[in-house]
């Protein structure tokens, strides 16, 4: 087994220069019959904005601590330990920024077993220890917990998780290790592998309680005075913990494999095997069915050096920061002072689309919203949809009756555009055709004010265009929303020549208020994420239409991982809409872009996957087979791989080149919020750049230096 | 009825006090729920009030704290609360309208005390006089320095000296360290976290005690008031942190949720004096709720007198011939030991005569009082249940 006494941990200390040092303070607290507690604080001296996160220097300071605080039990002088946070934070688990500065593998090696050799001290005092889960808890965060003999939560703790599989790595300072032993082997497949893959899903104190992870929860307003006075109970022995979801036997002999086999199989079917960590995390919690901690500790130790050295980290580390910072800070957005107040909204149309936008305004603007339509039936149908929607949170206790009673009050219907007027913000949903959407915008311009912003949903047309029979064509601007619209996280926001920087700013801002990260896209066809999507579903339709088995097709797009294959994308957006996707780019770069005559026999027919009762697909449908048949030149899966990588670098550099969005970063952010392109790929351009496609396409790569593993 | 009461440890004010770094608000929202916490049958909707006291209602002990307090103690939203403010008499206020409210017979549980953070609010801080006090010498200037209000009591009476009230305080802090050392302070004070330079702690007792003080090293203490002068940082109380709650209820009520009274309510009695001389307010208090009850200060066995100055303690004892060092007067000590944060003392008081009235059967009525800023004294007389003739005979 490892000793790590005898590792020399200086090349992750040199690295420690200017870590934001999270100290750790000691008070002595008195318990009953004279025994006293040391109280071990973590603290970084900053406030709740900057948490406490363990760097090098950090974990070493922490572990002299605990070194000194073993002498004193040793010596008698204190009876138990318990290591709590600053407020509203115990610890935010490694600092990121650092861990993707590790320059080799040996390195990232030393990383994994400092935090064992330091969090395992915890365990290791000869007294009890707790900790007092105060505060956010993240990754190391949660395995300093971990490693105690006993935990206490705070009720209100908001966010307590092991996201490291979302980032590409493993719980690898004993998580991996100590949760499956602590409360069973399918709760920490949740905790390690699902929540993570859910949108890094976070538990809060009610679920680290009913999960067993903290043995008991108080509330805030005495959080701290209760749980010394709990441990204060039971180093006296007057409180007996029990823990009924430590695994015994029967579940290490009969469930724990199985649970693994189940999870390992639902992980295919739903994310397919490209990303690496969620199966070494697999592996690792199959692993901890039996043998020691030290064995244990020692895979997460090789595992983690493995992940931190691999492309997929750093990729996702890539991805993780534009989601956190960039969509955060819209590159080329205008002042936001510059943006107009929105203090009532008007929708055109009142179908399915324009329902969903005004229940999304309503909510999260709140605001009146009015919407219209050719007639008073339409119009009904659509407040009634509306306000359904409304009732249905209701129902859900998601908003209270005062709630409900004030947003169904706010939504109104009309037939008459007059009752725009005093809208300063007017969105389209009507059909998309050019005639269509210039027409009701230009209707509509003669009644509201001429600083109202006009926004458009077109995901085809050009914006320039749909506003070019205005009289104030500068407060138009594209709001590009994708499906389903309450869920997506993407809007496309789409400057023309003539939109001019309040317009554009109003649009930042409300996007941000409507909780959706906005990019800024030129007026291009497709905008970003139908542009580069119409290259994958073009170049799949070529592979068919020449003959390549739909089946080939997606087995060669597989490797990049992404959320679905080119054959389920197309059942998801309809095959008359792929069919139209593709027309439209192949119009406007004719050059660039197939456009598949099958696609649309295809729509015509209707149904390309055959699927049981449920919804679940069993194959492909027969018949839609035999419309797709008869080409003669079929490529290999390896062809179409490098056909798609060397089409998506060609258009992504030509979309850089014109200036579509401001950098390559831009294009990464909406493939990962707008088409749910995976973080391992870093979005799309990291990708680009690892497998060769950049180089044999310009000659060069997107990133310098390219966003990609230590060792490659 | 006085059910029961506790406190936080006192802290000593400033940035060196445990206490700089805890609000105000969240000190008597501690000592709420460990009020609480020590009479779960008390059914949290049935509490008809809150009251929580503080001379400065700004920050951290404003926005009407008795309000802000129960909803931060986890109080159902339907238990209203407000603030109220006599100064130092502002927890014995609370308690002592609160109850009238339940003699009155419109409530039947309420939540009274204090709270005074005088590190986050000094003494005088924001203050704003009117100039008429001046203009027309409705008071001296001195009425607003507490401590120049005490000296004018060694004026009034020149027999109180210096000595005296030095021997007081050390009496004081003797009382006060015995009383620690046999556990009966601690009983009533729940502990609070609190956030320090070097991490997390608990304060478990009371911060400013000094059991080491000497006659010879009070007498060596600077007068900051005059000079020359006789009140000390020795002889009096010090700048305090610390809050207090008190349970009080209809005697239906206690018998309803099967609670156990430690005191009734005899009487209680506010009144004014100059304010140049405001030590002297609970005379005329004591003298008031003495009538009121029918009683004389022979019949009384116990006495809580809030020590904001030793000499005013000794000014109300040589008014009813009472020896400085009787037995009966602040047994365990005193406010010069353990502090007074100014608004929470009260229910200080109360605690303590509480916890000897279980211990003393033999007496049958006990006093809490207290000198007021600005010329008042406040005092309440309490019956203790535990009350025996027999043991009474005995002793």
């Amino acid at each position: 087994m490892t000793d790590y006494t005898k590792i020399d941990f200086s090349a992750l200390t040199a690295m420690s220069d200017d870590e934001v040092v999270t100290h750790s303070y000691v008070r002595d607290v008195p318990l009953s019959e004279g025994r006293t507690l040391a109280l071990l604080t973590l603290d970084n001296g900053r406030d709740h904005t900057r948490p406490n996160t363990l760097g090098p220097a950090t974990l070493i300071e922490y572990g002299k601590t605990l070194d000194t605080l073993a002498e004193r039990a040793a010596r008698g002088e204190i009876h138990a330990v318990a290591v709590t946070g600053k407020p509203f934070i115990l610890a935010a688990g490694a600092d990121l920024s650092k861990v993707s500065e590790i320059p080799s593998r040996e390195v990232a090696l030393r990383m994994g077993q400092l935090g064992h050799h330091v969090l395992g001290k915890l365990s290791e005092l000869g007294v009890p220890s707790f900790a007092f889960v105060n505060g956010l808890a993240l990754g190391g965060g949660v395995e300093i917990a971990l490693h105690a003999d006993y935990r206490t939560v705070d009720a209100s703790v908001p966010a307590f998780a092991l996201p490291e599989v979302f980032l590409g790595l493993i719980p690898g300072w004993g998580g991996a290790t100590l949760l499956p032993n602590l409360i069973g082997i399918e709760n920490a497949l949740k905790v390690v592998v699902e929540n993570p893959l859910k949108q890094n899903r976070m538990l809060k104190a009610q679920e680290v309680l009913d999960l067993g992870i903290a043995d008991v929860m108080f509330p805030s307003v005495n959080y701290l005075e209760d749980s010394i006075r709990w441990a204060d109970g039971v180093v006296s022995g007057r409180i007996k913990v029990k823990r009924p979801n430590e695994p015994g036997k029967v579940e290490r002999l009969v469930k724990w494999d199985a649970a693994i086999g189940i999870a390992r199989k639902m992980l295919q079917s739903r994310i397919g095997t490209v990303p690496r960590s969620p199966y070494v995390a697999l592996d690792l919690l199959k692993a901890a069915k039996s043998g020691t901690r030290a064995e244990g500790f020692e895979r997460e130790d090789a595992a983690l050096a493995d992940l931190i050295a691999g492309d997929q980290f750093h990729a996702s580390v890539y991805a993780f920061n534009l989601v956190q910072k960039r969509a955060k800070r819209p590159a080329g957005a205008p002042d936001k002072a510059l943006a107009k107040p929105v203090t009532k909204v008007g929708v055109l149309g009142a179908g399915y689309m324009a329902s969903q936008f005004a229940l999304l305004f309503l909510r999260r603007l709140q605001v009146p919203v009015v919407i219209t339509d050719i007639d008073q039936a339409r119009v009904d149908k659509g407040v009634a949809s509306i306000t359904g929607e409304v009732d249905k949170l209701l129902e859900k206790g998601r908003i209270s009756p005062d709630e409900a009673n004030r947003l169904k009050a706010l939504v109104t219907g009309t037939t008459d555009k007059a009752d725009f007027a005093d809208c300063d913000w007017v969105i389209e949903a009507v059909f998309e055709e050019l005639a269509i959407k210039q027409d009701v915008f230009a209707e509509v311009e003669r009644y509201i004010s001429p600083e109202a912003v006009l926004a458009t949903n077109t995901s085809s047309l050009s914006v320039e265009q749909i506003g070019a029979k205005l009289q104030h064509p500068e407060r138009v601007v594209g709001f590009h929303f994708f499906t389903p619209v309450a869920v997506m996280p993407l809007i496309e926001v789409v400057k023309t020549p003539a939109t001019d920087d309040a317009t554009l700013s109003t649009a930042m801002v409300t996007a941000a208020k409507l909780k959706k990260n906005a990019v800024i896209t030129a007026d291009t066809p497709g905008f970003v994420v139908n542009r580069l999507l119409a290259v994958l579903l073009g170049e799949a339709m070529r592979a068919v239409d020449e003959g390549t088995s739909f089946q080939t097709v997606d087995e060669a797009i597989a490797p990049l991982g992404l959320p679905m294959a080119p054959s389920a994308l197309l059942d998801l957006v309809g095959l008359t809409v792929g069919a139209h996707v593709l027309d439209t780019h192949h119009a406007a770069f004719p050059d660039r872009f197939y456009r598949s005559e099958n696609l649309h026999k295809l729509a015509e027919y209707g149904t390309l996957l055959e699927k049981d009762d449920k919804g679940r697909v069993k194959g492909f449908d027969k018949d839609a087979l035999k419309i797709v048949s008869g080409g003669t030149n079929p490529s290999t899966a390896e062809d179409i791989l490098v056909r798609l990588q060397d089409g998506l670098a060609r258009e992504t550099k030509l979309m850089l080149d014109d200036q579509v969005v401001a950098a390559a970063e831009d294009i990464d952010l909406c493939m990962i919020l707008g088409a749910g392109f995976p973080f391992q790929m870093g979005g799309l351009t990291p990708y680009l750049d690892r497998v060769g496609a950049s180089e044999r396409v310009f000659g060069d790569t997107f990133h310098h230096p390219p966003v990609t593993g230590i060792d490659a | 009825m006085f059910v029961d009461g506790v406190r936080t440890p006192f802290g000593r004010a400033g940035e060196k006090g445990m206490y700089w770094n805890t609000r105000a608000d969240d000190l008597v929202v501690k000592a709420i729920v460990g009020l609480l916490e020590r009479n779960p049958s008390v059914p949290k909707d049935r509490i008809d009030d809150v009251a929580i006291a503080a001379t400065t209602q700004t920050g951290d002990q404003g926005l009407t704290l008795g309000r802000t307090a129960a909803i931060l103690a986890g109080l159902p939203k339907s238990v209203p609360g407000f603030s109220i403010d006599r100064m130092c008499a502002g927890a014995m206020t609370s308690v002592a309208m609160l109850s009238g409210s339940i003699g009155f017979g419109q409530y039947d549980l309420a939540i009274g005390g204090g709270v005074e953070h005088m590190g986050h609010h000094p003494m005088g801080s924001g203050v704003d006089p009117n100039p008429r006090f001046v203009s027309e010498r409705m008071v001296s200037e001195d009425a607003l320095v507490m401590g120049a209000t005490a000296e004018r009591i060694h004026d009034r009476f020149p027999h109180l000296t210096k000595e005296r009230a030095d021997r007081y305080a050390l009496g004081s802090q003797q009382k006060t360290a015995a009383a620690y050392a046999a556990g009966k302070i601690q009983q009533d004070l729940v502990p609070v976290a609190i956030r320090t330079a070097e991490g997390w702690g608990l304060a478990t007792k009371d911060e400013v005690m000094r059991p080491e003080t000497t006659l010879e090293g009070l007498a060596g203490l600077k007068t900051p008031f005059r000079p020359h002068g006789r009140v000390t940082a020795g002889n009096a109380s010090g700048l305090n942190d610390g809050a207090t709650a008190a349970l009080l209820a209809s005697g239906s009520a206690a018998k309803e949720f099967g609670l156990q009274p430690k005191m009734k309510l005899v009487s209680y009695a506010f009144a004014g004096v100059d304010p140049e001389i405001m030590g002297i307010g609970p005379v005329p208090a004591t003298e008031k709720a003495l009538r009121r009850a029918g009683l004389k200060m022979d019949d009384i066995g116990l006495l809580e007198v809030n020590e904001a100055f030793a000499v005013q303690v000794l000014s109300l004892l040589d008014h009813y011939g009472i020896d400085d060092d009787d037995p009966r007067v602040n047994p365990w000590g005193g406010a010069i030991a353990v502090g007074h944060p100014l608004a929470s003392s009260g229910v200080r008081l109360m605690n303590q005569l509480a916890s000897q009235f279980a211990e003393r059967p033999d007496v049958r009525y006990g006093i809490t009082t207290m000198c007021v800023g600005l010329g008042q004294g406040g005092t309440m007389i309490w019956e203790n249940p535990n009350y025996s003739r027999k043991a009474a005979k005995k002793a």
